[in-house]
């Protein structure tokens, strides 16, 4: 018997990215912003979507949603109600999306959204919901432009320092539920500062989507985003 | 949590490249996992035994190198490596960075393979009369 050492110096991940970095090419092609929202589990992450949807929708904004959960189509009947065209995806126990499931979706979008011509083109962003999970959606690749990492102020300043990983890799952070930041005893610029550490100069937003606090900003930066050419090269 | 889908996509891509040498045994599979990779390495040991249990990778080793994570500083144009995940400041000038230049890594650096000797080929006529 004889040894042999291959090299591979191969991603573990390749074929997600491979298949992520095919769906950025077509986002692109289509001019749409998609964004990848994570957070844990009880952030208000459908909360903000919904108002999010509401609000770009009442813009003149066309807008979608995909949204991950490992059952039931509850989030995505309630984003639907925004009147945005919404997917849902089950994941059956898995605790991320990944690409190909995104790319299994998005499979006849053109009908959903009543939009003639190339595929996406109808549309003007396209929100991924992920599946409410601080660790495992960090590998995976959604073919996204912008990640964005939620953090509402009930679950602790700390939150960024325990899940380095994910913080690190976002483009984008928003807390949310700043209505009930008070009583919940949130220490706001201990926050901001366990945010900066983990991801330096990232841009924050404070947002209640009960009271609309801070959704100006945040929906004048999307569609600050989504007119910026650079986004829209391939 | 997710390192049953790691091991999963180890496999398939250990598999995959293994194929081109027919015969041979994977003995062990090196992989280099970056400190900011997200994967607990007990829990993708124990689901890399689970995984490979009905495959031809079957008693394969699984050698995990870890990747620190090294930033580069615009302030003092230095790059260094962070002792801990939870500060990106440059060790040496103090300044935030988000220049991370390693420690996301999750790849396969090579397969160890067990080949069977190569017989030796049977000497045609015309090599016996030389």
């Amino acid at each position: 018997m004889t040894t042999r050492i291959v090299e591979l110096r191969r991603g573990i991940l390749k074929k997600n990215d491979e298949l992520a970095a095919g769906l950025r090419l077509r986002f692109n092609a289509a001019g749409v912003l998609v964004l990848n929202l994570v957070s844990s589990p009880g952030t208000g992450k459908t909360a903000f979507l919904e108002r999010t949807l509401r609000e770009l929708l009442a813009r003149g904004f066309r807008a979608a949603a995909l949204v991950g959960d490992l059952e039931t189509d509850n989030d995505a009947r309630r984003l639907a109600a925004s009147g945005a065209p919404v997917r849902q995806i089950n994941t059956h126990g898995i605790c991320h999306l990944d690409a190909e499931m995104i790319s299994k979706h998005l499979a006849g979008w053109d009908t959903v959204t009543g939009a003639n011509g190339a595929e996406l083109a109808g549309l003007d962003f396209l929100f991924i919901e992920n599946v409410g999970n601080l660790v495992c959606p960090s590998s995976y690749d959604l073919g996204e432009k912008i990640r964005v990492a939620l953090l509402s102020v009930t679950e602790g300043e700390d939150k960024p320092l325990k899940y380095p990983t994910l913080f690190n890799s976002a483009d984008a952070a928003v807390i949310t539920k700043i209505d009930i930041a008070e009583p919940c005893d949130f220490d706001r610029t201990l926050a901001l500062k366990n945010i900066n550490e983990i991801r330096p100069g990232i841009k924050i937003f404070e947002t209640s989507a009960k009271t609309g606090a801070g959704m100006e900003e945040w929906l004048a930066w999307l569609a600050a985003e989504r007119a910026a050419p650079e986004r829209l090269k391939s | 949590m997710h390192e049953l889908s790691i091991a999963s996509s180890i496999v398939e891509a250990v598999i995959e490249s293994a194929a081109a040498y027919p015969g041979a045994r994977v003995k062990e599979v090196r992989l280099r996992l970056g400190a900011l990779s997200a994967v607990v390495e007990d829990s993708l040991r124990f689901c890399w035994e689970l995984t490979i249990a009905d495959t031809s990778l079957a008693g394969a080793l699984l050698a995990i190198k870890t990747v620190p994570v090294v930033v580069h500083c615009p302030a003092c144009g230095k790059n260094s490596q962070l002792e801990s995940v939870q500060s990106f400041r440059c060790p040496l000038c103090g300044e935030l960075t988000a220049d991370l230049l390693e420690g996301r890594e999750l790849e396969i650096e090579s397969i160890e393979l067990e080949e069977p000797d190569q017989a030796e080929p049977d000497l045609t006529p015309d090599q016996v009369k030389e």
